[in-house]
């Protein structure tokens, strides 16, 4: 009876705070004011299985919550990505669930990227069932958005090296496993990309969804897509190109020639900056503010869903986060690059923002 | 009493008795360290150290964002001076939703070593928010 008068409780309470959420906006300017939308982002929510109907409560909360809220935007997004990693270790039964609570979205058109956790259990079999193809195109009020399964691997260490399915999995799910692999798109991917980019006019708004980032950040942690140099060289000839990425758990932005990045939060738990790792002696995009420090006590703080707002061909991410002051990070045509809104001069930062 | 009967006739024989020990007792006596800390990285990717299978280093890589160096400091949301172990509990009892461990059990003694090691090189800050 407490347990059901908590829930009912929090659930209350979740609704109450649906103008602080936790979800991210994502905003796309379409190459004419007038056909500027929005999108709803949720990514990373790692529904994890304990045994029979348990789950891990922790993490279903955190994808309810982005889903009630992305409801609750008015206007409607226009439609909802879920940026992969729907599940912990690839399951049916994690699968199945976290597809359950995203059915709740009210109507919503949704479609899906390809994480590592929902892929090296079964190679996607059962997920291409719920969400299609592995990789796919569609276009959008003038915008040509390309999804990419960016978190291949070389086919020995998928094919070859482990004795089960379950085995490569659980060896792939950890983040910082030496025995993980890099993430990749791979030739066959490219060769595709690369047709389906070539009747679209170099002016087109470009929008790339990969579960990895299409850049090297850090490949201990497969921040990193191998082969992100050739795919960046098939998206260059496009004058607004834009890669929203999940996996790194964390607020992430950069510019390279023509591709503006975007990283979107999860909604399962917050990663660590890679430079926070003493050992790592890696690098996050100079230009990015950090997310603020994750409170341990809050187990939604530092997680989180986003709106991102299509206008000119470019985006902007709306962060709704929880326990936090919610974060904007904008394209800003006079410097041609994303930059928040609130944080960018190194003079308007807070304490929160340093990592170690 | 042996050992007790030793150092008095080392004494009795005017040899120093010094805290002497040779190359082979350091490089021991860093293995028998490492292996604790091996020990901590297992339990950190142990499903079997909570109850629902989340394990450490899902949300800390490498260890990363635990800082020990920071300890002992004021932890703000128990509102006094804490130390690392207490942190670690916290942790096991949320989201691993486990049982604590005492201070001087073997495991959590293991898993500061883990987390000590992944931040090998870092200077003291005691106290460091």
């Amino acid at each position: 009876m407490t347990m059901k008068r908590r829930n009912f409780i929090r659930r209350a309470t979740t609704t109450a705070i649906a103008g602080v959420l936790p979800v991210s906006l994502i905003r796309i300017a379409g190459a004419q004011e007038s056909a500027d939308f929005t999108f709803a982002y949720i990514s990373d929510s790692h529904i994890q299985h304990i045994e029979g109907n348990r789950f891990v409560r922790n993490f279903d909360r955190g994808l309810i919550s982005a889903v009630a809220e992305t409801n609750l935007m008015n206007p409607k997004p226009d439609f909802v990505m879920f940026g992969g990693d729907l599940a912990q270790l690839g399951t049916r039964e994690e699968l199945d669930h976290g597809f359950e609570i995203l059915s709740g979205l009210n109507g919503l058109p949704l479609r899906g990227v390809l994480g590592e956790h929902d892929y090296y259990l079964d190679l996607g079999d059962y997920w291409r069932q719920l969400f299609g193809e592995h990789y796919y195109s569609f276009d959008h009020k003038g915008v040509h958005f390309v999804v990419l399964n960016s978190i291949l691997t070389f086919d020995d260490w998928t094919f070859n090296r482990w004795e089960s399915a379950e085995r490569r999995m659980s060896e792939m799910a950890g983040l910082d496993n030496p025995n993980g692999s890099p993430f990749m798109v791979g030739e066959a991917q490219r060769r595709w990309l690369a047709a389906d980019l070539q009747n679209i006019s170099r002016d087109t708004p470009v929008v790339v969804f990969s579960h990895s980032p299409i850049q090297k950040i850090y490949k201990g942690w497969n921040f990193w897509t191998d082969d992100a140099d050739q795919v960046q060289a098939i998206l260059a000839p496009f004058d607004r190109v834009n890669v929203i990425y999940g996996h790194v758990h964390q607020i992430q932005y950069n510019q390279i020639g023509n591709i503006a990045f975007n990283s979107v939060m999860a909604t399962a738990w917050p990663w660590p900056y890679p430079s926070s790792y003493a050992k790592s002696g890696s690098h996050v995009p100079v230009m990015t503010v950090p997310m603020n420090r994750a409170d341990p006590f809050s187990a939604r703080d530092a997680t989180g869903w986003q709106l991102i707002n299509v206008h000119t061909g470019r985006v902007d991410l709306e962060y709704t986060l929880y326990d936090n002051s919610n974060r904007t990070v904008s394209w800003n045509g006079a410097s041609g690059r994303p930059e928040d809104t609130s944080y960018q001069a190194p003079a308007l930062r807070v304490p929160p923002q340093n990592h170690y | 009493m042996k050992i007790l009967l030793i150092g008095m006739a080392l004494l009795a024989s005017g040899l120093v008795m010094g805290d002497e020990f040779t190359a082979a007792d350091v490089e021991r006596w860093q293995q028998q360290y490492e292996q604790v800390a091996a020990r901590g990285r297992q339990l950190f990717t142990d499903p079997a150290l909570g109850s629902n299978k989340v394990v450490c280093a899902q949300c800390h890589p490498n260890g990363a964002n635990t800082h020990p160096e920071t300890y002992p400091k004021f932890q703000k949301q128990l509102g006094r001076v804490a130390m690392l172990w207490e942190m670690i509990n916290w942790c096991i009892r949320n989201p691993l939703e486990g049982e604590e461990l005492a201070a001087d059990d073997p495991d959590m003694i293991a898993l500061q070593a883990y987390i000590h090691k992944e931040r090998e090189g870092v200077p003291l800050a005691p106290g460091k928010h």
